[in-house]
């Protein structure tokens, strides 16, 4: 018992120690990869001072997620406001799912980086594409996901609601609302998920101040070693965000 | 004109372009306040025929009518119970009873719906599990919260599709003799149609005992009446000499629907499949008061 909870905690650090020994063999190698004891160095001010400020970019790594993660929240959460009715609409009648299936497999492939000019055509300001852009990539998930949450529910609850006679309304609360709540919870998990991925390259594209808008900064100025520290940021606070929607799912799930 | 009258009724499906005839030509006519039950072999289409009677599926031909009027849906003074409990997990016990206690009532306080919702639940034993969810109940348990729910609808009409299938022995036996008590506790008139396919089960509950041929194309046979006081017990049921013959007769009967079957799938072993159609013989029962 002991040995395996030793365990639990050594491999993964045996697996980030060799990763950590692949980064700085590479950089022995490739000249202006900075190793990791010199990307620690130069970016050590952005993770001790998490939240100052010294200018437009120049910020600590705590409040440049911080900008990211707002941009992601609101962007996740038009998302997930239109996605959640549209794929419980779709899930619930055919008609409806036979008209927009075709054009849902179409839009979905589509990559942000094709989104944000459309963005930017559309709404002229960087922020609101930027928005939009996070919106419609990351929507897809949960939308698949309650209609597929919807096709889901059982024959039973269909039957109850008859032999009841329950309302329209009350066999969307009482039956559908809750029988699809996991599936819709994976889908916000797989939809965050997107919706992360979608920020950096529209901060890289529009040049907001965040996580990606630092890294493609500081590669213009060729300071290699904050474009590993934003890289790692953005992994970490990924790892985070998934772990916390997967928390959340499980609850759901124990119900 | 009966209560209830199920008049020619007939059901297809149609699965990969398979056409299955699940029922042929099906009368009954159940009086007000009577129990019926369609006693018949797993699969051949009593669930569909019970269906169809509460207005949850709708018949290809013939017609279904309760007090006079054509079933064209779910009846407001009707309630169902399902084999399979059908409670919904998110819910408690009693969540699940004031949900069709809210829609059935809808002029009601919420303190009366409650209050009403418990005294079912405490009437059949779970006063102290109102809270708990489905997932925390036993089968029986589960299986009675059901019927609280269909008995605190008040039903002129209960439709039980196999209220006991899926429960162990014992409690099974248990839950039949509180059915029974339950029908009789009520000063309202119910009539009651239950599907099942035990025979004694039939015995212990009902009037009157419809056996159902084997599909495809079933039909129900000639009714068997139980002309024995209500409630009855299990332990009296197996030494009386009318429960005797009632039961010889229901599985005498099924016997013969399950041997014509069988010859009609297989026409070449034996018989043709013309004879094989001919009506099954008609049953001889004794009856001390008859209909």
């Amino acid at each position: 018992m002991n040995a395996k909870r030793l365990a639990g905690f050594i491999l993964p650090l045996t697996g980030i120690a060799m990763a950590g020994l692949l980064w700085a063999a590479t950089s022995q190698y490739v000249p202006d990869l900075p190793s990791p004891l010199k990307t620690w160095q130069e970016s050590k001010i952005y993770l001790l001072e998490p939240f100052a400020k010294r200018g437009e970019m120049d910020q600590g790594m705590g409040r440049l997620a911080y900008y990211s993660l707002m941009r992601v929240a609101r962007g996740f959460l038009l998302g997930a406001l239109i996605g959640t009715p549209l794929g419980l609409l779709l899930g619930l009648s055919k008609t409806l799912n036979r008209m927009f299936d075709p054009i849902i497999q179409v839009l979905r492939p589509i990559s942000p980086l094709a989104w944000l000019p459309l963005g930017l055509v559309l709404f002229q300001k960087s922020e609101p594409a930027a928005l939009f852009a996070i919106a419609v990539c990351s929507m897809w998930p949960t939308v698949i996901n309650g209609a597929a949450g919807v096709k889901a529910i059982p024959q039973d609850y269909w039957n109850v609601a008859k032999v009841l006679r329950l309302s329209k309304v009350t066999t969307f609360v009482k039956i559908v609302i809750p029988s699809t709540l996991p599936y819709l919870f994976t889908g916000y998990r797989l939809s965050l998920g997107i919706a992360w991925l979608v920020i950096v390259a529209s901060e890289m594209l529009t040049g907001t101040p965040g996580v990606g808008g630092f890294l493609w900064q500081e590669y213009n100025s060729l300071i290699y070693a904050h474009i590993l520290l934003a890289i790692l940021t953005i992994g970490f606070v990924g790892f985070c965000l998934d772990r916390l929607m997967g928390m959340a799912e499980a609850r759901l799930r124990a119900i | 004109m009966a209560f209830i009258e199920i008049q020619g009724v007939s059901k297809s499906f149609t699965v990969n372009r398979k056409t299955r005839h699940v029922l042929e030509d099906v009368n009954l006519t159940v009086e007000r306040g009577e129990f019926i039950s369609i006693v018949g072999f797993m699969g051949c289409g009593k669930s569909t025929l019970l269906n169809i009677a509460a207005g949850l599926q709708f018949a290809d031909g013939g017609r279904v009518t309760i007090g006079g009027d054509i079933v064209r849906g779910v009846r407001k003074e009707t309630a169902y119970v399902f084999q399979n409990y059908s409670l919904l997990p998110w819910l408690s016990a009693i969540g699940n009873v004031q949900l069709a206690v809210s829609t059935a009532f809808p002029s009601w306080t919420k303190e009366r719906q409650l209050g009403h919702s418990q005294r079912y639940l405490e009437l059949v034993g779970l006063g102290n599990a109102l809270h708990r969810r489905p997932g925390q109940l036993s089968g029986g348990m589960r299986q009675r919260v059901a019927i609280a729910r269909a008995f605190a609808l008040e039903p002129e009409i209960l439709f039980l599709d196999e209220p006991f299938g899926a429960l162990d022995a014992l409690t099974r036996g248990n839950l039949q003799q509180e059915l029974a008590q339950l029908c009789m506790a009520t000063d309202r008139l119910v009539t009651t149609i239950m599907i099942t396919n035990n025979v004694e089960e039939a015995l212990l509950l009902s009037d009157r005992i419809v056996p159902m041929t084997s599909g495809p194309g079933a039909t129900l046979g000639p009714s068997v009446d139980v002309a024995m006081p209500r409630p009855r017990t299990a332990a009296q049921l197996q030494h009386d000499d009318q429960a005797l013959r009632v039961r010889t007769n229901v599985i005498e009967c099924l016997t013969e629907y399950l041997k014509t079957a069988r010859v009609r799938r297989r026409p070449a072993a034996g018989a043709t499949a013309s004879d094989a159609r001919e009506p099954s013989p008609a049953i001889a029962v004794p009856m001390e008061n008859g209909s």
